[in-house]
Parts: C-alpha cells; structure tokens; sequence
C-alpha cells in the first residue's frame, strides 16, 4: 500500500514529474491526431480502392486483352460463391471535347453498367443514374445518344472546399474518343487505314470514386462500344479483365484461390486453342494486389508516420529518463529510509514503476483527451483557418480529400496508451534499478545530507 | 561480560572503506556483547566508526569479517528476505537527521513500517489497529495534535520524537540510535534523551551511539571505540 500512497505523492508533489506527465500527454497527443488523420486517410482510400474494384480481378495489363472471357464468365456464374461478375475494357483513348482542337490522352473502361454495379460499387459513384444504373449511359437530354460517363474531375470543377458544383441535369457536350486498335498480335489492326476507330459519345453522367487519379483520367464507355474501339470484337471477342464480387460470407482469399483454381483449371482447357497464348499475361488477383501500385504508396507514408512516431516515442523514454534520474537522486534519502525498515529490492523497483506507471497513465490520459477533443473539433478548425487565414492542411482544390478523418479507432488509442505506459515504464528502468541497488548506509551517512 | 542472555552479539567484526586509492580500515576486530533490556552506549571520536558498527548491527551493511547474531541468529547467514524482515520488525532505527518521508504526515511517517510489511490485502486488514498504534504512539510521545502535520511544519526535536515513533511502531526487540540528540539543542537533547530511558526502564534494549561523554552518561553501560576497537565497558 505505501507503493502506492509513495508513487501517488511523488507524482502529485514533485513539480518536475510535471514536465514528465506533460512530455507524455503532448506526445501521446501528437500520435494520437497524426495516427488517427493517418489511418482514416489510409483506410478511406483502400475502401475506396476495394469499391472501385471489387474483390478480385481475372485480367491482364496488356492492351490486346484475352479470349474466351465469355465462357469463363459462364463459368464463374456457375460457382456459389460469386455475387457479381463484370467483363471490362481497358485501354488508353485521345479524347477530344467536339469543336474545339484540345485533345486528351485518358484511360476508358468498356464496362455493362448492370453487371459492373453488381461487382463493383460503381452505381453508387454515379449523380444522375445513380437510381438507375441500366441507362447510365443514355444522357438526359436525349436518350438515344451514345453517352459516355466522366471522372467526376473530369466534368466538374470543385470549389477551394473542395465541393462541386452540380448542375440539375448534365450538360449537352460530346466528345471525340480515338483509339488504336490492336491485333490479338499486339499489331496496329488498322496499318495503312488511318490506324484509329474513332466515335462521339456523349456526356450522360460523371461518376465519383474518390480516387483522384480515377474521377481525373477515366471514362466508361458502354462495353461493345468500348471493345470495338480497341480492336476486341473480332469472331473471337477479347477483353481486358472480369471484375468479380463474392457473396458476402466469402473469405478473401479463400476466394481469390477458387477463382485461381478455376481459372487454371480453364486455362488447361483451352490449351492448343486460337490466340490461348494470351492467358499467358492473365493473373488473378485479390483488389488488394490488383491496387497495390496504389495502395502501398500510402501505407508506405504510414509506415514512415510510424516510425517517425517510434522516435518521437524513444524521446519521451529519455525525457522520462532523466526526470526519474532527477527524482531519484533527490529521493536517495527516502530509499535508505525505506531500507531501513525492511522493503526489499524488488519493493523499491515496484515503487518507482509504479510511480512511472502512474506518469504513463495520467500523461496518455490528458494527451488522449486533448487529442479527442482537438479532432472532434479539426474540421471546424480547418474551416475557421480557411475563413480567416485561406489556410488547408490539404489544398481541395488539388487533393480529393473531403473531412479530415476524425474517427478515432479504439486499437490504435489502445495501442498509443500502452506505449506512452511501456515508454515510461522503459525510462524509469535504469533510474529504478540504480534505486535498488542504493546502499542504504550511503544514503544516509551525514555526509551525503 | 557474559555472553549469556545476550540478544545481540558481535564478534572480531572488520570492516574496511575504499576512499579514492587508499583502503580505511573502521573496524579492527570489534567485539560487543549486549544483554536484553540494556541500554549501552558506544562513544567515540569522529570518523570512530561509530555508525559503521550500528549499521552492521542493525543489517543495513555486512561486515568484511567477523559476525553479527542476533537472539542467536547468524545474520550473515540469513537470506535477503530474512535480513529484511529483520529490520522490519526486530530492529528501529532512530537518525541524527531523523530522515522522515517529506510526502507523508507525522501518522503515515509513524505507521510506515507496519505498512511496509504488509500487502495491501492485509494492510487493509490491519490498518486500524496501525493507525491506532500509530496514534497512542504519538500521544505517548507528546505528539497527538500534530499527527496530520508534515514534517516540514514540526522543530527538530519533533521529528526526532516523530523518528522514535517510527522506530516503535512494529515493537521491535532493539532500538539502535544513532547521534539521536546530535542535531538539536541541549534542552531538546534531553527530552529525547528522557524518552529512550523511559523505554529502557520499560524493557527496551537500546545500543546508543553518540560522541558526547554527557549523552553517553544517560546509558547504563558505556562502551567506547577507539582505533577500530572497543574498549572498556
């Protein structure tokens, strides 16, 4: 008990132990916004990057897609654990806006806008079809037009707060898309002919992912549109990946691997088959994989956050450490007088951690509650700086960031609170031991008054 | 002497200080004998090695030599536990600098060694019986309106009666004090002097050391060390 009455006072009483607990709570304040900004940014955007996806994609990266996509199609429809299935083009177009000399060299996605909904979160990136996905590419004004879906930067410009400013119904625009078709070879299909397919399409609707290098770079094309422009719809159709989503009970992996099995399983089938060389690019990848040029750029800064975080964390063990040294030094008497009525070694290191133990916790609990506070209000903050200063952490305008992540995750505190507790519990190691080791006849000689 | 009936023994105790390059030799062979419900005091010169011998005495150092046994016990030869445990409760110590815990009261101060010994499930158990110990205690002392003071607010000759407290609180067998009246003035010196013949007379064992002649007088045997040995008594 007097572990405890001791370890108490000696934080309430020594001023200095105030410089400690506050060293604390300033650096478990620090990690507890940086971390949480982190991590919400983070996993925002692989949420976004598994919405765009899907689950898994059986595809390639070469431009001249593969073949017999359709019976694997069939096949995959076949198996129980499949929620949706969609067949994409992918491929690069030059876009130019109809009467006007610009042009645009950007991505476009033949995709079946029914199909890609049901295996990826695409309906719900949509404005005006978002009710409807079936028409999303037969434009309002007029219905029989070949329309065409743009990334949200693509047709909309946003504000310094980064919002945008919707129009009640899209605007009448079309636009010029030219692209190469390619053999099942990887030859220019049309050598000596002009070498582009070229079609206008028109402005139906925008869709919004989130994902800046997708609303600025990409447009949906309706699928067969799509696949003629770039050559793959010959007598033997090609595309460029089928895009699946798996029943919501479905593992991961354990999915992703059901899919690879079939897909060998295929691909031995249609060994000695016409342009079957093609499934020689094809891999099958979970949506982690499949964005992880993407995703691990992020957690790469994460990493770096941590790690930052780690130095931050073994300057609060070394501010612990000489307060403790501090403390200890001046409580060199207290110890022989403890000694002397009998507490043993191991008693004096147990008050000394227990006096860390209490810095850790006080210090982790004034930083958490200044952290929670300070990010419950962050987004106020952030929009009081730019009312008064035009001051952003992150400029809108440039990045696709809405709200500061805020959402503080009760792991990543708990973890930041048992660090703060092990940092001080670390720090006053060093000093507790010298403490034990103490002569009590040495401390309490006149001499050493 | 007779070593007979003796509750504290010392025998052919050395004990060498390495102060820079040069080896001191305190204590050359020190041989002491003291009987239960004596009241002895050691007197010697300065740098004696008065408090040396008290501290081997009271299991606070090791001899490099020689033996301690108390009530027959081989302190030397008793785990580190057991030596704690013998500080907690055979022996009180009392300071020349009283050395009280500034964080604690004059009651907590007082009540410290019992609650040292005890876990916090039996600190609970007992804690009333140790505060009202604790209190008695410091009544006897002349001291129960000052139980919730800190040390800081009481004069020298309060702590010291506060450090006799201390010493008392788990009714130890030997009270070893050391210089007990050497920070306080003669008026002072005496009261404290007073109360530990008082405990004397009422069966206390009590080894003194000081290295005032008229303070030594207050024992009933005097004992003095000189050149690392004792002699006389």
């Amino acid at each position: 008990m007097y572990k405890v009455i001791l370890a108490l006072r000696y934080l309430i009483k020594r001023r200095i132990t105030y410089f400690a607990v506050l060293a604390v709570a300033l650096c478990v304040f620090i990690v507890v916004v940086v971390m949480t900004i982190m991590t919400g940014l983070v996993g925002g955007f692989k949420e976004k990057n598994h919405s765009f996806t899907g689950d898994c994609v059986v595809g390639t990266d070469s431009l001249v897609g593969f073949a017999y996509y359709e019976d694997f199609a069939k096949q995959l429809e076949q198996a129980d654990f499949m929620q949706g299935i969609s067949p994409v083009i992918k491929s690069f177009a030059l876009v130019s806006p109809a009467g006007t000399e610009q042009n645009y060299a950007l991505e476009i996605m033949g995709i079946d806008p029914v199909a890609h909904s049901k295996a990826t979160d695409f309906g719900k990136t949509l404005h005006y079809r978002k009710d409807d996905v079936s028409e999303a590419f037969k434009p309002l004004y007029d219905p029989n037009l070949a329309g065409c879906i743009l990334g949200i930067d693509l047709a909309l410009q946003r504000d310094a707060k980064g919002r945008y400013s919707y129009e009640p119904a899209p605007g009448r625009i079309a636009l010029s898309v030219s692209c190469f078709p390619l053999t099942a070879k990887g030859a220019l299909a049309k050598a000596g002919a002009g070498l582009v397919n070229t079609q206008t399409f028109y402005y139906s609707d925008h869709s919004h992912t989130g994902l800046p290098r997708v609303d600025s770079r990409l447009i949906y094309l309706p699928f067969q549109q799509a696949q003629s422009l770039c050559g793959m719809a010959g007598p033997l159709k090609r595309a460029s990946a089928i895009h699946i989503k798996f029943k919501p009970d479905v593992k991961l992996q354990a999915g992703c691997q059901k899919v690879a099995l079939l897909w060998q399983k295929f691909k031995q089938e249609k060994l000695g088959q016409d342009q079957a060389y093609l499934f020689d690019t094809v891999t099958v990848q979970s949506w982690k994989e499949y964005r992880r040029a993407f995703i691990a750029a992020m957690e790469k800064e994460q990493t770096m956050m941590t790690v930052m975080f780690c130095l931050v964390g073994i300057t609060t063990v070394f501010i612990v450490l000489v307060v403790f040294y501090m403390i200890i030094s001046h409580k060199s008497k207290d110890i022989g007088v403890l000694k002397s009525i009998g507490v043993s070694n191991v008693n004096i290191i147990q008050l000394f951690a227990g006096f860390a133990f209490s810095v850790g916790l006080l210090g982790s609990a004034m930083g958490t509650f200044a952290g929670w506070l300070f990010l419950s209000k962050i987004n106020q903050i952030e929009s009081w700086l730019f009312e008064h200063f035009r001051f952003q952490l992150w400029d809108r305008t440039i990045y696709a960031i809405g709200d500061i992540p805020n959402q503080v995750e009760f792991k990543v505190l708990a973890a930041i609170i048992l660090s703060a507790i092990v940092a001080c519990l670390a720090g006053a190691l060093i000093p507790s031991l010298q403490a034990a080791r103490l002569k009590p006849v040495e401390t309490l000689q006149v001499s050493q008054l | 002497m007779s070593n007979e009936n003796s509750i504290l023994k010392a025998e052919a105790l050395y004990k060498a200080y390495r102060m820079g390059v040069t080896k001191v030799q305190v204590l050359k062979g020190v041989d002491l004998a003291v009987k239960k419900g004596e009241f002895v005091a050691i007197v010697g010169a300065s740098g004696s090695g008065k408090s040396t011998l008290l501290h081997i005495l009271g299991g606070l150092d090791r001899p490099n030599k020689g033996a301690v046994s108390f009530e027959g016990r081989d302190l030397s030869k008793i785990s580190a536990g057991e030596l704690n445990r013998y500080r907690n409760k055979m022996v009180g110590f009392v300071f020349q600098f009283y050395h009280l815990l500034d964080e604690l009261n004059v009651l907590e101060n007082v009540y410290l060694p019992t609650m040292a010994s005890k876990s916090i499930a039996g600190w609970l158990v007992c804690r009333k019986w140790a505060k009202a110990r604790a209190r008695q205690l410091l009544a006897e002392l002349g001291l129960a309106d000052r139980a919730n003071h800190k040390p800081y607010q009481l004069s020298g000759g309060e702590r010291q009666r506060v450090a006799i407290g201390r010493a008392l609180m788990n009714e130890p067998k030997l009270l070893l004090a050391d210089e007990p009246t050497g920070n306080l003035d003669s008026a002072t010196g005496n009261g404290i002097l007073d109360i530990l013949g008082k405990l004397n007379r009422a069966g206390q064992t009590i080894v003194m050391v000081t290295h005032d002649e008229r303070v030594a007088q207050r024992a009933e045997r005097i004992v003095t060390l000189a050149d690392g040995k004792i002699r006389g008594g």
